[in-house]
């Protein structure tokens, strides 16, 4: 039986070069650990937009789950929840929930930890990026959540449909602009409202739908900011702004919906600029050094630390497509692609709009998925 | 030709209010004698149904009660009726109940066309496959689309009404509001085809509101074509077989197990329809799955035994019907009576 589960998913791994291969680049074997998470009985996840792992292996899940609601009353409508957080240990035990009822979780998009195991949460929708420390405090806020949500007076046929796309699609051109827009030209916008016009990439402390976070050795503060503005902003370690590079474009140095962030040990940036299907290289001044274009649209990005350091970009199928993509590279940091995995699908093993990526050692990750509802955790054997 | 357009025009007259229920075509249809089980569900105090859209049973008889209250919720009842659980409580797929179905192994399906999503849980209670996508969040309040509705996409779902399964494990969706199209996927998720489309019409294989779905063993598929006042069956291709439109409007099917399959569906009778419709619908037909009709039961009341409105029925015993009434918040079993 064992044996033939070994064919069965060898078959399966040669079926997934077929479909997903896209460079000729060599697959990498791996499994998926059954059930690596353990939920309470009625704690559900949703959409999983983040997991990451802390120095000790517990696993920090932020997912998109409960009710996203409206409230009504009068011409502004106040927009709470949608969004949990939380925290398992190594073995995948439930450990707890951090911030619950918390002002700014409305609609995950990532959870990352640093290397002094705080926990930063982003949220697309409350366009804030939160920063926990390890005991689940809120240390640190950048952003505002705008006061009020707009209420439209009208919208033309097929407006939802749109919107049922989201996910970690490349919003059409202009589809961004209008989200955004909510934000950036809302008078009811307390927080977003600053920002400047969607896709301008103005310098500015506040954020239109950001997407990831990361940090230099120096703990410099790297913002991908986001679906509305196509832009990377740094703030040094202490949350004030230093600068902000990139605008919506497809020049080098322009984005399209930069929808994840990476820095290596030497400092330099990457930017998953999933809009254009590339990854754009920065030093952390936000000069332009290179760019990657053969790994699709990618959606998430990591590097492991240490001394060895690997680039992992997943290029995800959006939600209303399951028929192509969905495979995660595996690349040296110079963008020669090493190897890939997966495809797009519900079982094990395959990725549904994987939306996060986790690569505290090189061959152990956590994915977190859009589209299934889930975290798996792969063990590489390249 | 011209049954076509007199049926064109029958579906313009009905169209106020807009499922405006239709007296059943089928004359001199016996009465199947039954009785309504009194206090059928125990709810423990402070617990209450709202609009009980959807029932299911189970192999061990325990059913799934999936119902519009202040949230939308699903709840698991023994087969005494006695409270077990509930199921999903706060979940991201959760916010406008229309159907529950159990499959063949016990894993519990709920259907939302408020998230446009279909749910499969494990008989435990987990989340193993979700289906659909929910619309984000992140738009804000948005103003409801009028107008043609966009085309329908390969793995989204508008505003879904049912499930049903062949004994393959394909999952076929009736999808739903928005689109109006039945599609079929493979057992682990994927694409395999559909019938119908974004648009609505009144061929066979077109559809306005399919609004409930089942298969029988043969891996026939039978879809409540509400709007259209019939029942429509399709091969397991999805290739149109049969319609039956002498049925009154078909709201919602089912499919009984086991070696002589029966097909049942209702003519429910909802709030808005014009004085009298009371007295010639809110009937439920048994009949073979060729469409003969076998006889019918119940009418249009708000007390016990009468139904106000059958939205979903579960018929594991062909005997035992257990229907789900989305205007009285009630479930009610029934047992039908040998003549």
């Amino acid at each position: 039986m064992k044996h033939f589960l070994k064919v069965l998913s060898c078959a399966l791994v040669v079926a997934g070069i077929r479909i997903g291969a896209q460079s000729g680049a060599p697959d990498i074997r791996f499994d998926s650990g059954a059930e690596p998470l353990k939920l309470p009985a009625n704690v559900y996840l949703g959409e999983v937009a983040g997991a990451a792992t802390n120095s000790k292996g517990d696993v920090f899940v932020y997912t998109r789950t409960g009710h996203p609601t409206v409230t009504l009353g009068g011409a502004r409508a106040f927009a709470h929840g949608g969004s949990r957080l939380f925290q398992f240990d190594k073995t995948g035990k439930y450990v707890r929930e951090i911030g619950q009822g918390l002002y700014g979780f409305e609609q995950a998009q990532q959870v990352r930890v640093d290397p002094q195991d705080n926990v930063w949460v982003v949220d697309q929708m409350s366009s804030m990026i939160i920063k926990f420390d390890p005991k689940g405090e809120v240390q640190l806020l950048l952003g505002r959540k705008a006061e009020a949500e707009r209420i439209p007076a009208g919208a033309p046929a097929g407006a939802g449909a749109a919107n049922a796309k989201g996910g970690a699609l490349p919003p059409p051109p202009g589809a961004g602009a209008d989200k955004g827009g909510k934000g950036g030209a809302a008078p009811a916008g307390g927080g977003r409202g600053r920002g400047g016009p969607p896709g301008a990439g103005q310098a500015s402390d506040v954020f239109q739908r950001p997407t990831d976070v990361a940090w230099d050795a120096a703990g410099n503060i790297y913002v991908a900011d986001g679906y509305g503005n196509s832009r990377i902003a740094k703030f040094d370690k202490n949350g004030k702004f230093v600068k902000s590079w990139g605008s919506r474009g497809t020049e080098q140095g322009q984005f399209n919906t930069p929808h994840g962030l990476a820095v290596d040990a030497q400092g330099n940036v990457y930017v998953a600029d999933m809009g254009n299907k590339r990854i754009q290289v920065f030093d952390g001044d936000g000069n332009f050094k290179t760019q990657f274009s053969n790994v699709g649209a990618p959606a998430a990005i990591c590097i492991p630390p240490g001394a060895r350091q690997v680039l992992y970009v997943s290029n995800s199928n959006p939600p209303e497509d399951l028929d192509a993509n969905g495979e995660i590279y595996k690349m040296d940091l110079t963008g020669k692609v090493l190897g890939k995995f997966g495809r797009a699908g519900k079982l094990m093993k395959e990725f549904g709009t994987v939306n996060s990526i986790d690569c505290r050692t090189e061959n152990d990750l956590y994915v977190g998925e859009i589209g299934n509802w889930r975290v798996q955790k792969l063990t590489l054997h390249p | 030709m011209q049954r076509s357009l007199a049926s064109v025009a029958v579906v313009i007259l009905s169209a106020v209010p807009v499922f405006a229920q239709a007296k059943a075509k089928a004359q001199n249809v016996p009465e199947i004698p039954y009785e309504s089980v009194p206090n059928f569900l125990k709810l423990p105090t402070g617990m209450y149904l709202g609009e009980a859209v959807a029932v299911a049973t189970n192999s061990k008889g325990h059913l799934f009660v999936y119902h519009r209250s202040g949230n939308t919720r699903l709840f698991e009842f023994d087969e005494k009726g006695n409270y077990v659980r509930e199921i999903g409580e706060g979940l991201y797929g959760f916010e406008f109940a229309h159907s529950v179905r159990v499959d063949p192994q016990d894993n519990i399906w709920a259907v939302d066309e408020g998230t446009n999503m279909v749910i499969k849980f494990n008989p435990a209670g987990k989340v193993v496959m979700v289906l659909g996508h929910r619309p984000e969040a992140v738009g804000g309040p948005l103003a409801t689309p009028t107008g043609p509705a966009p085309p329908a996409e390969k793995y989204l779902l508008g505003r879904p009404t049912d499930v049903g399964w062949d004994p393959q494990g394909n999952i076929f969706i009736s999808d739903g509001y928005v689109n109006h199209r039945v599609v079929k996927y493979d057992k682990d998720g994927r694409f395999l085809k559909q019938v119908g489309s974004e648009k609505t019409g009144t061929e066979p294989g077109q559809f306005n509101t399919p609004h409930g779905i089942a298969v029988d063993l043969k891996g026939n598929v039978y879809v409540a074509d509400r709007g259209n006042n019939r029942l429509q069956v399709f091969d397991n291709n999805l290739v149109p077989k049969a319609v039956y439109d002498n049925i009154g409007t078909s709201w919602t099917v089912c499919v009984s197990p086991g070696p002589h399959q029966y097909l049942f569906s209702s003519n429910s009778n909802p709030n808005g329809n014009t004085p009298g419709s009371w007295d010639n619908t809110g009937e439920i037909y048994k009949m073979e799955l060729d469409g003969t009709i076998i006889g019918k039961f119940g009418h249009a009341a708000k007390t016990l035994g009468g139904f106000q409105v059958v939205h979903m029925m579960d018929c594991r015993n062909p005997n035992e019907i257990i229907v789900g009434e989305i205007e009285s918040w009630r479930v009610q079993k029934l047992l039908l009576k040998a003549k």
